[in-house]
């Protein structure tokens, strides 16, 4: 971690940003989200409404705040059921397998494949639709493709730890398979679950994002970037300024989380610096 | 090879069943009473007996189960609630939109991700490098349903080129469709050829760094000769996975951009379906495109161990 790589920068500062206007939302908002101003309707952006105002005069760039920290919300908890239930998941598997019970492992590991054959926008389009749009039942859907990541992640991790000689040592000191897991395991595969989940972070809001926009995700009057695009577009002809923010919020806001987690990955990953210091003899 | 290929086969059809088994518990099950959920409030209680009886839910769970397998298997998927035409008649018109339109979608992400990638990686730190890098990572963050709205804006009304939205239909003629496919299909694969181009553009460094580039350069052959003739093949094999994996992104991304460019499409007939509440068509869909994208993964697993014989070895151990 001695040098800290520009895109972690760059993507350090985008995310502050956004998690500050997120919080700030809780607190302030220049206008209020849900006023309905029909005389102040669709004012091209400038001192009074930065961003501008839409078909019902409401502020353009208060509606971005509030949409921002709910893009947040529902991304911050989909990835957390992911991790939660995933990693878990995946360290019991990785553990049973090499503690002779590679059936549970060969169970587990199917049915992870079984939720990867499943198109993730497609079958959250198919949970909301049963059960009904909203913020909750987004974040189910969206979590759900969230487990068998990091549960294949953290296997992946775990099995090659598992071989390791402090491992053994764990064992013959009589340590059961899971408080290995817990003590040894997990926090040498911290790293690269931090960095997935940063990389999953940013998945979840264009999927937040795409479900908004087909109506299934937060509701109205909560405001909703997906949604906001989504009435946008009847109107992009005249008020172009209804598709440019909330879009370009959600670019700059995946952007950041994306570059953020590779410059993470650059950093903790000391086989990629020998590689590029490799490369420059090749 | 051949135990390889069976071993795959049935864990494709223990896929499929339990894939067919969740869909069928979240549509017909969970819900409660699907007859009423589809008559939506204003049904009165005659219709939706008689509805009940019509989707055979008089019966138990598991007897529909089997004859609603049996009936797809037979090329029957049941009748549209509000279209009152077999559903297999809807989705048959509306794949002949969707399939082209992803299948576009594939060339064009491919198209401009492969060169974008060796490009990137065999000038690596250059300024073209960065430059290409810097929109891959901007195109992997725009969601492409935004990225649609905005090519409506600029090509459809700023410049005029194209019509912005609809499909005339096969039969208008081919380039017309295909012309009328264009945008949509070019707002799809952005975003994915990005994420491609990434891939191609490490697999390349990788692939670099093998010993067999060292020994075709020792060789006499330019860095340049030496990936081509010997590295690309290899650098393709990780790009394999990704494009059988983009195929099923593609697929379920269509639907939204086919809403947006009124296409008639199978995504669109979705949207409608849940609108309406005619489950029977969701189901069906749904099944469908599972069933392709579970078939593609395993294409691709076959061409990989084809391309790959050690993941054949590791199949027989």
């Amino acid at each position: 971690m001695r040098h800290l790589s520009l895109s972690f920068i760059i993507g350090g500062v985008l995310t502050f940003i956004f998690t500050f206007i997120a919080i700030l939302s809780f607190f302030w908002t220049p206008y209020d989200v849900e006023a309905i101003n029909i005389s102040g309707k669709f004012a091209v952006p400038g001192l009074d409404h930065i961003m501008g105002t839409d078909h019902f005069g409401r502020d353009i760039f208060s509606m971005v705040m509030v949409g921002t920290r709910n893009a947040i919300a529902v991304s911050l908890v989909a990835v957390g059921i992911g991790m939660i239930l995933g990693v878990p998941l995946g360290l019991w598997a990785a553990g049973s397998r090499m503690n002779g019970g590679s059936l549970i492992d060969e169970i587990l590991m199917r049915g992870n494949d079984l939720v990867f054959a499943f198109p993730s926008l497609l079958m959250a389009i198919m949970i909301t639709a049963v059960f009904g749009p909203g913020a909750i039942n987004a974040i189910i859907a969206i979590g759900i493709f969230n487990i068998p990541v990091f549960a294949r992640m953290s296997r992946g991790g775990a099995l090659s730890l598992w071989t390791r000689d402090y491992i053994m040592a764990a064992r013959v000191a009589g340590k059961g398979m899971m408080r290995i897991s817990y003590e040894h395991i997990l926090p040498n595969i911290l790293n690269i679950l931090i960095v997935q989940a940063t990389i999953q972070f940013s998945i979840a809001i264009i999927a937040e994002a795409s479900l908004s926009y087909v109506g299934l995700g937060t509701q109205p009057p909560n405001p909703s970037l997906g949604r906001m695009l989504n009435e946008a577009q009847t109107m992009i002809f005249f008020a172009p300024w209804l598709a440019w923010f909330p879009g370009g919020v959600i670019v700059a806001m995946v952007l950041g989380l994306n570059l953020m987690g590779d410059g993470l990955r650059d950093m903790l990953d000391p086989k990629l610096k020998k590689r590029k210091a490799g490369d420059v003899t090749a | 090879m051949i135990h390889y290929i069976l071993k795959r086969l049935t864990s494709l059809l223990i896929t499929l069943i339990v894939a067919t088994i969740v869909i069928f518990l979240i549509i017909e099950v969970v819900p409660g009473d699907p007859a009423a959920y589809m008559m939506g409030l204003s049904g009165s209680t005659e219709a939706a007996d008689a509805l009940r009886v019509e989707l055979g839910l008089d019966k138990g769970a598991l007897e529909r189960y089997f004859s609603w397998i049996g009936g797809m298997l037979s090329g029957d998927f049941g009748i549209s609630y509000t279209y009152r035409v077999p559903v297999s008649q809807l989705i048959g018109e509306r794949t002949l939109v969707s399939v082209p339109l992803t299948v576009y979608a594939l060339i064009l992400s491919t198209l401009i991700a492969i060169p974008v990638g060796v490009i990137s990686a065999s000038r690596r730190g250059s300024v073209v490098d960065t430059i290409l890098m810097g929109v891959a990572q901007i195109g992997v963050a725009i969601p492409n349903f935004w990225f649609a709205i905005l090519m409506v804006l600029v090509f459809s009304t700023s410049l005029g080129w194209f019509s912005a939205v609809g499909f005339p239909g096969w039969e208008a003629g081919f380039w017309v469709s295909i012309k009328a496919l264009t945008i949509p299909a070019f707002s799809l694969a952005l975003p994915q050829a990005a994420i491609l181009a990434r891939v191609m553009r490490s697999s390349v460094l990788e692939v670099m760094q093998e010993d067999y580039i060292r020994t075709a350069r020792a060789k006499g052959l330019s860095q340049r000769q030496a990936l081509i003739r010997h590295g690309l093949r290899n650098a393709m094999i990780p790009v394999l996975t990704i494009l059988g994996l983009q195929f099923s992104f593609l697929l379920a991304g269509g639907i939204i951009i086919e809403s947006i460019f009124s296409l008639p499409g199978l995504g669109r007939l979705v949207f409608q379906s849940i609108a309406q509440r005619d489950l029977i068509v969701v189901k069906s869909i749904v099944t469908l495109l599972v069933m392709a994208v579970v078939m593609i993964t395993f294409i691709v697993d076959l061409l990989y161990a084809l391309v790959d014989p050690r993941l054949r070895e590791g199949g027989r151990g």
